[in-house]
């Protein structure tokens, strides 16, 4: 049961209640219209502290196709937070007018205090380089939808995997699934951290292995997850020059690919997709963004407890 | 070797990490009692080589479980009459508040200073433990 919960960690959810949100989700995707008053009368507040145009417009899209309204602030100079007013201040007056609250913050935890002063669901819209839980839901559900299981499959994520949350987080979601192997694509400086691999990936017997360039495995992957690659991330711009062409996808790295391959990737991209990729039917990116709006349509409503 | 005379009716804290008994005394705020109290530093130990003592004349009211969290080989002597009455075994607690504030410039807590310090066990082996709202590591070296 989801009703007056909140989604603060990816992990948040059993399985067993995410197969409830998956149901939900393929419901709505189904058939959008039939859930197009589900949430009338409701009201949500998306309290943004700092800038994320994409994800606050997807939470206002879910809501507003459930048949709910939004209110909210898109920047912390535009809220209470400029006079220093506490996150815990601004919840208890923000549920006085809101039914649900999606709060994104610099700081890591805040969501998770908001959800402890609040008496109405509180979803963490990503809270600095912490978690970002709506966005492993969205992974989740695209995987889930497009690949038709999220069992049995060998996930390529490549880019920066150490400073990545949704990396991070898309990892020790997938770790709870049966036979996935990962190929974790990174050079040293930015391999996955230590922790993920001692405290998720072994410890769940998870089958991994770390390689530097992209071309040499793309081959073996059903699912490859491409990240940014950012130069100021590297010491020194002599590996920066040597590895920064393993870490874009092109037509040529393409074409050793499997048919079915999917490339996901969270967005926004800058050049670590080449855009000649966007018409090649293994890119799911943009359908993923939709399906991100489909997974907020799906958490909202069932954190409210409505339904058609 | 220093002499402490033993003590009458009070509490031994034994086999404390050298180099941590003062910041046991201070976290206890024995620098300000009016009863007799000893820190003993860098004594002889068959246990740890060098160890830290304090030793308390009162009966004061100790929370044992910052103490499990700060150390949980320490020992609690309970005297009476010059005689140990009871011992007291600590052990690292499930969770502990506002013993120690989180090392992580990015957490809530750094910027909202009311907020309560809280962290859990992560790790038991390891006696790890995670900031309950943004989840990084904190260790009782923090402890101020």
């Amino acid at each position: 049961m989801l009703k007056g919960r909140n989604l603060i960690d990816p992990m948040d959810f059993s399985l067993v209640e995410l197969e409830e949100f998956f149901n939900y989700a393929d419901e709505i995707i189904k058939d959008p219209k039939d859930f197009s008053h589900v949430c009338d009368g409701k009201i949500l507040a998306t309290l943004f502290y700092e800038p994320s145009t994409r994800t606050r417009l997807s939470f206002e899209a879910a809501m507003l196709r459930l048949g709910g309204q939004v209110l909210g602030f898109s920047e912390a100079q535009s809220s209470s937070a400029s006079k220093g007013e506490s996150v815990a201040d601004t919840i208890r007056t923000v549920e006085c007018y809101a039914d649900i609250a999606a709060i994104r913050h610099p700081k890591e935890g805040a969501p998770k205090v908001a959800a402890m002063n609040s008496k109405m669901p509180v979803i963490n819209a990503g809270d600095g380089g912490h978690q970002h839980p709506t966005q492993t839901l969205t992974d989740l559900l695209t995987i889930r939808n497009i690949k038709g299981t999220l069992s049995n499959l060998t996930i390529g994520i490549c880019g920066d995997l150490k400073f990545g949350r949704t990396v991070h987080s898309l990892i020790k979601a997938m770790s709870r699934y049966e036979n996935i192997k990962f190929i974790l694509i990174a050079p040293n400086e930015l391999s996955i951290p230590k922790y993920i691999k001692v405290e998720v990936l072994e410890k769940n017997n998870i089958e991994f292995t770390e390689v530097e360039k992209l071309e040499d495995v793309i081959g073996d992957l059903d699912i490859l997850y491409m990240t940014r690659v950012q130069k100021e991330r590297f010491f020194n711009e002599e590996d920066y020059i040597r590895l920064k062409d393993s870490y874009i996808l092109d037509k040529e790295k393409m074409l050793k690919a499997k048919k079915d391959m999917i490339i996901l990737h969270p967005l926004p991209r800058v050049n670590e997709i080449a855009v000649e990729i966007d018409t090649d039917p293994r890119a799911c990116y943009f359908r993923q963004a939709k399906f991100g709006m489909y997974a907020r349509m799906a958490l909202i409503a069932k954190l409210l407890g409505v339904d058609k | 070797m220093v002499r402490i005379n033993s003590i009458q009716r009070g509490i031994v804290i034994d086999h404390i990490k050298a180099g941590v008994g003062l910041k046991i005394f201070n976290y206890l705020g024995l620098d300000k009692a009016e009863f007799t109290v000893a820190l003993i530093m860098n004594a002889p130990s068959g246990k740890l080589g060098r160890k830290d003592i304090i030793k308390i004349e009162n009966e004061i009211d100790i929370d044992f479980t910052v103490l499990g969290f700060i150390d949980p080989n320490i020992t609690i002597d309970i005297i009476n009459g010059e005689k140990i009455e009871s011992k007291i075994k600590l052990k690292l607690p499930d969770k502990i508040e506002n013993v120690i504030k989180c090392i992580n410039p990015r957490c809530i807590t750094s910027t909202e200073q009311e907020i309560l310090h809280s962290f859990y066990l992560s790790n038991r082996e390891k006696g790890e433990y995670r900031c309950t709202y943004c989840d990084e590591i904190n260790n009782p070296n923090n402890i101020s």
